[in-house]
Order: C-alpha cells, then sequence, then structure tokens
C-alpha cells in the first residue's frame, strides 16, 4: 500500500495557523507569571499577524483543504472586519472589570478563539467546516458574554445567548441535514451539482433544508423574528464584547450566508430570494420600531442592529455581484460606526452612575467634546445621513437592490430609516440640547435606580473619558466613517473585489 | 472656481474650530466675506448669452457607482449661490455682533450649512444633488436644537422637539428622493453604464410610467422644503424654536433650494409628468397662496407671519415654474431671489424689535417708528417690496409669472391674483402694527444701532438695486430657463404634449 503525502497549502492556511498558534500562547501567558499583563499586547500582535497573512493572499483566490475551505477577496475582506473589531475590543477591554473577573490570558485567549472561527466561517465552502467554524465563533462568545462573573446580568446575557444561539445551531444542522440528503454531498459545488443533476428543483427535503439553513443563519445574524435574544445579550454582556460581537459576528455569518446561498443554492434563487426579502422587510420594521423608545444605548443599538441586518440582508436578497459588494461595504462601515459608538458608550459606563443608560451621555458635547463628537457621527451615519460611510453604504445597497428588480425593498429601508431617526437623533439631542425634563442630579457614588438600563456596579472612573485607549479608538473609528464618507472609492474598491470573488 | 466657492466656507469653518473663541465669530464673517467675493467673481465672470453649463467641474468621484462630482454655474442657479452668499454674510455678521454660546460650534455648523446649501445648487450629479440637499439638515438640526428656544411656556414644542418635527419631515421627503434618484438612473442605464449626471439622465428621459411615480417621490422632497400646503406642519415650530441668526439664512436660502430642485431635475428629467400633472401640483400651488396669505394676516407672532407669507411666496414661485412656460420660470427664479432678500431683513427687524420689546407678539408693539424713523424707513422699503409694489422688483417677478400663468391656465391666474392682494394686506398690517399706532407703555423706542445698520442696510441696498435693474437677473437667467422649459413642452402646448406622449 502506497501512502501519499496529502499537499497541504500551508501558505494558505497560515492565517489560521498565526491564530491558533497566538491563541495557544496567550492562553499560556496565563499561566506565567511575568507574563500575565502582556495578554492584550500578544493578541495585537496575533491578529497583526493574521490581518498581514491575510492581506498576502489578496487578489489571489485558492481552495484549501480539499475544497473544505475557499481563501477568496469575500473571505478576506469579512475577516478583516472581523479582525479590526477584535482589535478595539482588545483595546476597550483595557481595565475593563470582566478581563479581570475572567483572567486576562482567559479572557484574550477566547477572544482569539472567536476570531479563528469567524476566519474559517467566512472561508467555508463545506457544510462540516461550515458549522464546525460556527461553533468555533459562538462558543467562546458565549462565555465572553458571561465574562463578568459578579454581575447577574452578564451571566444572564452569557446563558441566554448559549441557549438561544444553541438552538440557532440545531436548527441549522438538521437544515443541513436535509440538504445533504437532497444532494448527496457536503461541499457547496457539490450540492449544486447534486441538485442540477438530480433535478431536484422545488424538491420539498431541499426546501426545508433551506428554509431551516436560513432560520439558523437568522439567528446568528440577528434577523427577526429571530432576534429576541439580541438586546438582552448586548446589554448584559460586558460593553467591549458587545461591540465585538455586534459587527463581527454579523460579518462571518453573512459572509457565510452569501456563499451558503449563492454559490450551493443558487439554482434555487426562486424559491428563497422572496423569503429572504420578506424576512429583511420585517427585521426592519421590528428593529425599527422596537429601538424607539429604549433608555439603554446598548439596548438601542441591539435594536439597531437588528435594522441593519434586515438592511444588508438586502444584499443577499439581490443575488448579484453588486449586492455582495454593497453588504461587504455596509459591513465595513456598519464596523466603524458601531465601534465609534461602543467606544463612548464604554468610557460613560465607567465615568458616571448611569451605566448605559441615555442621561449618561446628557450635556456630553460641553463636557467631552472628544467623546461627544465620535458619538454623534456615529448615530448620524448608522441613521445614514450624508458625509459619512452611513451613507454611501446605504446608496451602494439601495442601487444594488434596485438593480436586482427589489425596489421596494429599497424603499422600505428608507422608511426605516426615517424611523430611525427618531432614536439615533434622541442620543444627538441628549448630548446636544437641554434635556427636555431637568433630572435631579444624583450626587456621585448614590445608588442609581435605573429602569431598562444596565448600572455597571463598577467603582467609578472619572477620567476613563481621557483614556487614550477609550478616546483613541472612538476618534479613529469616527474619522474613518468620516473619511469614508467624503472618500468612499478605496473601500467601494475593496468590497467590489469581494463581490467579483464569488460571481467572477 | 466652483469647487473654491464650494468648499471655502467648510475650510474656514474647520480652521475656526481652532481658533480662540471672541475671534471665531468675525472669521466666520470673513468666510462668509469671502464666499460672497469669490460668488461675484462667478457672477461677474459668468456669459450671459450661454443656456449652458459654466465653471463646469466634472471628476469621478465613486466611479463603481457611477457618482461623479460635478458642479457647474447656468442661470438656474447663478443668482441663487449669489443670494446664499450674500445672506450668509448677514447672518454670521449679525450672529458676530451678539454673544453667541458655545460659539466655536454654533459659527463651524453655520458654515457647513453654508457649503451644503452652495453644494445644492452647484451639482450636477443627481446623486450629488441629493447628498447635499440631506445634508443641509444637519447642521441646522444642531443650530435650531442646540441654540433655539424652547416654547413650552406658550404651549409649544422644545426646541429640540420642534427641530426632531422639521428634520423627520423634511427626511421624508428626501430619503424617498434618494431611492427616487437611484432608480432613475438605474432604468436609464438599462444594464449599461450607470450615470448620475443630470444632463446625461435628462438626454433620453425615462418611460412614462417610470416618471409618473418617480416624479412624486421629488415632488415631495421638495414640496415638503418649500413648503407646500399640507406639507408645511414643521414650519409654524422649527419658526419659532429657531435662533434669528440662522432664521436669516435658512428663511432666506433653504426653501428655495425646494423650488430650485423643480428647475433643475423634475422638468428636465420626468417632462412627461410635469405636463400630466401640472395642474395637481398648480392646484397645491394655489392653496399655498391662500393658506399662507390667510395664515400670515391672522397669526400675531412675528415670526410666523413671516414663515406664512414665505408658505405664500413659494406657492406663487412653485405657480411660475409650472406655468411651464419661459416667462414663468423666468419669473420664478427672480422672485426666489427676491423673496430671499425681503425675508431676511424682515428677521434682522424681528431680532431688533425682539431686543427693544422682548415680544415677538405683534400686538403688544407699536409706535417704533416714532425715535427710530431710519428702521421704520428700511423696514418699509421691505414691507413694499413684500407686498410686489409697482417700481420694486417683486413686482416685476410677480408679473413675469402670473403672465406665464395668465397666458397656459387663466383660471389659476385669476385665483392666484388674490393672494397678490393678500400679500398688501399682511405686508402692511405687520409694518403698522410694529412701527405705528400708539407705543405700549414702557416700550423704549430706539433707533436701530450701527452694527445691526450695517447688516440691514445692505440687504435694503440689494432690494432697492434689484428693483431699479431686474434685467441683471432676467436676462442671465433667461437663455438657460428658455432651453430647460422648451424641452419639457417641445415649444408646444402642454395638452399636445400629453396627447402625444400618450400616444403608444
Amino acid at each position: 500500500v502506497n501512502f501519499h503525502e496529502p499537499s497541504i497549502d500551508y501558505a494558505g492556511i497560515s492565517p489560521l495557523i498565526g491564530l491558533t498558534v497566538g491563541l495557544c500562547v496567550v492562553l499560556l501567558s496565563a499561566v506565567f507569571k511575568p507574563l500575565r499583563r502582556s495578554a492584550p499586547l500578544l493578541t495585537m500582535f496575533t491578529l497583526a499577524a493574521a490581518a498581514g497573512l491575510l492581506i498576502w493572499h489578496w487578489d489571489d483566490p485558492k481552495t484549501l483543504i480539499t475544497g473544505a475551505l475557499r481563501l477568496d477577496d469575500l473571505a478576506i475582506s469579512i475577516s478583516l472586519i472581523a479582525i479590526l473589531c477584535a482589535g478595539f475590543c482588545v483595546l476597550l477591554s483595557i481595565r475593563e472589570k470582566a478581563t479581570e473577573e475572567a483572567g486576562s490570558g482567559e479572557y484574550h485567549a477566547l477572544l482569539l478563539g472567536s476570531v479563528l472561527g469567524m476566519t474559517m466561517l467566512a472561508q467555508a465552502t463545506n457544510l462540516v467546516t461550515f458549522f464546525v467554524a460556527l461553533e468555533m465563533l459562538s462558543i467562546p462568545l458565549y462565555i465572553l458574554c458571561a465574562a463578568n462573573l459578579r454581575r447577574e446580568g452578564s451571566l444572564e446575557s452569557g446563558l441566554k445567548y448559549l441557549i438561544v444561539g444553541s438552538v440557532g445551531s440545531a436548527t441549522l444542522l438538521y437544515g443541513m441535514a436535509f440538504v445533504y440528503g437532497g444532494s448527496g454531498s457536503t461541499s457547496f459545488a457539490g450540492i449544486a451539482d447534486g441538485i442540477a443533476q438530480n433535478g431536484l428543483d422545488a424538491d420539498p427535503l431541499i426546501l426545508i433544508g433551506i428554509a431551516m439553513a436560513a432560520v439558523g443563519l437568522a439567528f446568528k445574524t440577528s434577523i427577526a423574528p429571530f432576534h429576541q435574544w439580541t438586546p438582552d445579550v448586548y446589554q448584559g454582556a460586558p460593553t467591549p464584547i458587545t461591540s465585538f460581537m455586534a459587527v463581527a459576528t454579523k460579518a462571518a455569518a453573512f459572509a457565510v450566508f452569501l456563499r451558503f446561498f449563492d454559490v450551493a443554492l443558487g439554482s434555487q434563487v426562486d424559491e428563497w430570494q422572496p423569503a429572504l426579502a420578506a424576512l429583511a422587510a420585517i427585521s426592519i420594521v421590528v428593529g425599527n420600531v422596537g429601538a424607539l423608545g429604549q433608555d439603554s444605548l446598548k439596548r438601542l443599538l441591539g435594536y439597531s442592529g437588528v435594522a441593519q441586518a434586515g438592511y444588508m440582508l438586502g444584499g443577499v436578497v439581490v443575488f448579484s455581484s453588486q449586492g455582495t459588494s454593497s453588504l461587504v461595504f455596509y459591513l465595513a462601515a456598519y464596523a466603524f460606526m458601531n465601534l465609534a459608538a461602543f467606544a463612548v458608550i464604554v468610557a460613560r459606563e465607567r465615568e458616571t452612575i448611569f451605566g448605559d443608560d441615555i442621561r449618561g451621555v446628557r450635556g456630553l458635547a460641553a463636557e467631552r467634546p472628544l467623546l461627544a463628537w465620535p458619538l454623534t457621527i456615529s448615530m448620524l451615519a448608522l441613521a445614514g445621513l450624508p458625509a459619512t460611510a452611513g451613507f454611501i453604504g446605504k446608496l451602494y445597497l439601495i442601487e444594488a437592490l434596485v438593480e436586482g428588480d427589489y425596489t421596494w425593498l429599497g424603499v422600505l429601508i428608507a422608511i426605516g430609516t426615517m424611523i430611525s431617526l427618531a432614536y439615533y437623533l434622541r442620543v444627538v439631542a441628549a448630548m446636544w440640547m437641554r434635556p427636555e425634563d431637568e433630572v435631579a442630579s444624583a450626587a456621585p457614588g448614590a445608588t442609581p435606580a435605573i429602569a431598562g438600563a444596565s448600572p455597571e456596579a463598577d467603582p467609578v472612573d472619572p477620567e476613563a473619558g481621557r483614556r487614550w485607549y477609550i478616546v483613541g479608538p472612538a476618534i479613529l473609528a469616527a474619522a474613518a466613517t468620516v473619511f469614508f464618507g467624503v472618500i468612499p472609492q478605496p473601500l467601494v474598491e475593496f468590497a467590489s473585489h469581494a463581490g467579483a470573488s464569488l460571481f467572477g | 472656481m466652483s469647487s473654491v466657492l464650494l468648499w471655502a466656507p467648510l475650510a474656514f469653518g474647520l480652521v475656526g474650530l481652532f481658533l480662540p473663541r471672541r475671534a471665531v465669530g468675525w472669521w466666520a464673517v470673513l468666510g462668509a466675506v469671502v464666499t460672497l467675493g469669490v460668488a461675484i467673481a462667478i457672477a461677474v465672470g459668468f456669459d450671459s448669452g450661454s443656456a449652458g453649463l459654466q465653471y463646469a467641474v466634472d471628476e469621478p468621484w465613486i466611479s463603481g457607482l457611477g457618482v461623479d462630482y460635478s458642479l457647474g454655474v447656468d442661470g438656474l442657479n447663478l443668482f441663487l449661490l449669489l443670494l446664499t452668499a450674500v445672506l450668509w454674510v448677514g447672518g454670521t455678521a449679525f450672529a458676530a455682533f451678539r454673544e453667541q454660546e458655545n460659539p466655536k460650534n454654533f459659527y463651524f455648523l453655520m458654515l457647513v450649512a453654508e457649503t451644503a446649501t452652495l453644494g445644492s445648487f452647484l451639482a450636477q450629479d443627481l446623486l450629488l444633488f441629493v447628498l447635499f440637499f440631506d445634508l443641509m439638515l444637519v447642521p441646522f438640526y444642531f443650530l435650531f436644537g442646540a441654540w433655539g428656544y424652547d416654547r413650552t411656556g406658550e404651549g409649544g414644542l422644545t426646541a429640540s422637539a420642534a427641530t426632531l418635527k422639521m428634520i423627520v419631515y423634511t427626511l421624508i421627503g428626501s430619503l424617498l428622493m434618494l431611492v427616487a434618484a437611484i432608480a432613475t438612473a438605474v432604468i436609464a442605464a438599462d444594464g449599461g453604464q450607470l450615470t448620475f449626471s443630470i444632463a446625461a439622465l435628462a438626454e433620453q428621459p425615462l418611460s412614462h410610467g417610470s416618471q409618473q411615480w418617480i416624479f412624486w417621490f421629488f415632488a415631495a422632497a421638495f414640496l415638503v422644503k418649500m413648503p407646500a400646503f399640507l406639507l408645511h406642519g414643521w414650519m409654524p415650530d422649527a419658526y419659532r424654536a429657531a435662533p434669528l441668526p440662522v432664521l436669516i439664512v435658512f428663511s432666506g436660502v433653504l426653501a428655495k433650494v425646494g423650488a430650485y430642485g423643480f428647475l433643475r431635475v423634475v422638468l428636465p428629467l420626468f417632462p412627461d409628468a410635469a405636463v400630466e400633472f401640472q395642474e395637481v401640483i398648480l392646484v397645491i400651488a394655489l392653496a399655498s397662496i391662500l393658506y399662507g396669505s390667510v395664515m400670515a394676516f391672522t397669526q400675531t407672532n412675528v415670526r410666523l407671519i413671516a414663515g406664512y407669507s414665505s408658505v405664500a411666496q413659494l406657492g406663487f414661485i412653485t405657480a411660475g415654474i409650472f406655468a411651464l412656460r419661459a416667462d414663468g420660470s423666468d419669473g420664478a427664479i427672480l422672485q426666489m431671489v427676491n423673496h430671499g432678500l425681503v425675508v431676511a431683513p424682515i428677521f434682522v427687524i424681528v431680532a431688533v424689535l425682539l431686543e427693544r420689546t422682548g415680544t415677538e407678539d405683534i400686538r403688544e408693539m407699536g409706535g417704533m417708528a416714532l425715535r427710530a424713523p431710519v428702521l421704520a424707513a428700511l423696514f418699509l422699503i421691505v414691507a413694499l417690496a413684500t407686498l410686489a409694489m409697482p417700481g420694486s422688483a417683486n413686482f416685476v417677478g410677480e408679473f413675469y409669472i402670473l403672465n406665464g400663468l395668465f397666458q397656459e391656465k387663466i383660471v389659476f391666474a385669476f385665483i392666484a391674483i388674490t393672494g397678490v392682494a393678500m400679500s398688501a394686506y399682511y405686508a402692511l398690517r405687520l409694518y403698522q402694527q410694529t412701527m405705528h399706532n400708539r407705543a405700549p407703555e414702557g416700550l423704549m423706542s430706539r433707533e436701530i444701532g450701527f452694527r445691526d445698520g450695517l447688516v440691514l442696510v445692505p440687504l435694503v441696498l440689494c432690494i432697492l438695486g434689484l428693483a431699479l435693474y431686474p434685467q441683471l437677473i432676467l436676462e442671465r437667467t433667461a437663455p438657460t430657463v428658455e432651453q430647460t422649459v422648451t424641452k419639457v413642452t417641445g415649444g408646444e402646448a402642454p395638452e399636445a404634449q400629453l396627447a402625444r406622449s400618450e400616444e403608444p
């Protein structure tokens, strides 16, 4: 018997190897006392290395591990977005209670594990890698949400996410089984061939599989009506983790959404297109209406995330290169706008006794202009006002939708944006304008009695809003939001590469 | 040159953020004056015989999406640019003579607003136009909300609530316009190279059916902005909340952007729909004239008198445009400039009166002319111009509009004439109640100060100058207007045009 040494493209899987090695090093660093403080630095180094290795493969698509993974520009761009979010998360986690509670090494190792899962998920072209990567992404996040061990809200959030996430995963897995049963293959290309050869168009087995897979992915991307966990989990989780998972999880899940539906189920487009469009529409309405009247900024951003996911799903619905590009563009823009907002929330949580309540940002424009401007830009961008990346993102998406004959969904995005103004501008008004009802200012140190918000019981750090590792990310993200709103061409090019990689 | 004009205010505004607080006001005035200088230079170098674009700039901006950075000056926008530059000098100078809270942000936002307004007049790319049109709202949102007046004591809204109402109203229109703009380009491209260039899109108008719905998306945005009858709900609250220096530019220029949009976008791009819905728009315009006039002579708050008179005046302007004849549109452009030049001094006078009497209610005013003959004389000139006294440029403007309307739709013209009569009533009532009659007790009748005179007199001189030589505007606008309007009607009566377009 001859033994054939399998050919392994080590260069292609080098980003995954890099992240894995980094993960191990960070985890081990927790064991050695002298290295204990270095976990954030090692994490940043790992992320930078992984980003470098990914960029090395830019514009050089290759299929890896006998077709289980595909490293193309879509995968690279999505992974880079996830790495960016992780980098911001590391900065915001400095001196965060949760980091100390869970142990810095373990916390950062889990974060890297999640990034590893995302990088893999973005490349997955096989049902098995798809599912493994999804779990790799999710399980560290369940733990991280509960990382603030002494806060009930954090534990609740972790448990809730675990249960709901598992239901989502199980549904997805069940759906995958149907798809495999119907087509006889686990690889995306094989599924497409199987459907084409066996003439399984409108086969109930496949259709059920598609539906269940869509539901499972909708759980992960917090598409309504599978979004109920989102506001609760966002609110309870430590804020740096919320900032990470709000964007990065969506990015990775949308990558596989695109690949699974466009590559494996491309021939069934007539079956799933209307269904996904309906999901997008529901999400836009539910998210925007739900966010109205939220006093907790994290909950508000949670609901806004549901609405934004609805907008982005439009990019999957149209099944075109333009749609894919617009989705990637929107994800990148969304990353910047969201990170700016979360950085400010982190600062105010540590500075004030209000936690993430909207009262915490009252009068911020006069008190802390360097925090007020980023949050203002972020809110205006999320609302899609011009001169921000959010406007260009919406423009890109609507253009793709109109070209794909889904003009009504474009109109719905415009209507959703109108509703969203009411809550985004409420935050802006709190910062810049006189409050409508003068609230008696609570004495510092007094126990806050806040309904609907998540007051951190942490000792207050009145200087948190001046620390470089919070102001820096906030300003950087806000500056990027404006920059790509005024000079969007580089980001458009970046996104169009990703679109071309799927539709050639 | 166009680019210099566009970006000069923003550049001054950005530098102003880094100046000491005391200097920033005068720096902003300098910025506005420099902008005015550039605008005058453009006007001087303008070739009055040409109908085409001058000072054109055309660079690709987002090539992937077909959006160009394309600016230009022609007969339609030349004088609106000048008007904008003039009124911004007045508004900023008026503000600089007074103490402003948080001056850095105030003047920065004022100058951002100028850039955005100039941008929407200069833009020759449909998407760029929409972008600037939306962008205009952002600085005004902050200016109204943060520096405005709370009216809760008088049964009104707080500044932040009033401004939210304004922004929601106006953005409903302009977000739908974004979708409509994208749809226009996508449908026109028909799978080919996407372009948003207004000139290119005007070459081949869309099919009749597409025009029908897209027309209304644009019309809604413009009619809200003016505001027209039934869409004016935001106006009373916003006018009462607005800080006066801001209101000078807001009422003087912003409303005209809506009317200008009809000339720049709607007539060239949707000619069939413009002909088809001519009468509907005329009915709305006449309703605005009647409603605005009646409201203007029943209101007692001076701001609202001016506000409702604007509704009536904008009704006139719209009627002139939708006469779909060259003389109607000529008159409309002249009247836009005229109205801007009369409404701005009215608000300067309102501010002066407010400081002297402490009230905005005309029932509590009177007798001001006793000791302030110069102020009264200036006001009289403005009031007579408002009521379109023969000899004023407003008379010429209204004459052109009515002439156009008479030739086309005689019934509408007769109704419009009643509006002229009513404008005499409210303008004289405003003048009389504030300047004449018995002075209420405790009223200080003081002459207008040198500083406010410095703002008011140049504006009044502009009115007088135009009264002497309205040809200045008419002969420069005529060629472009002629070209725009004949494209709509093809040189024949609208009815014939409609009959032709409905042929298969």
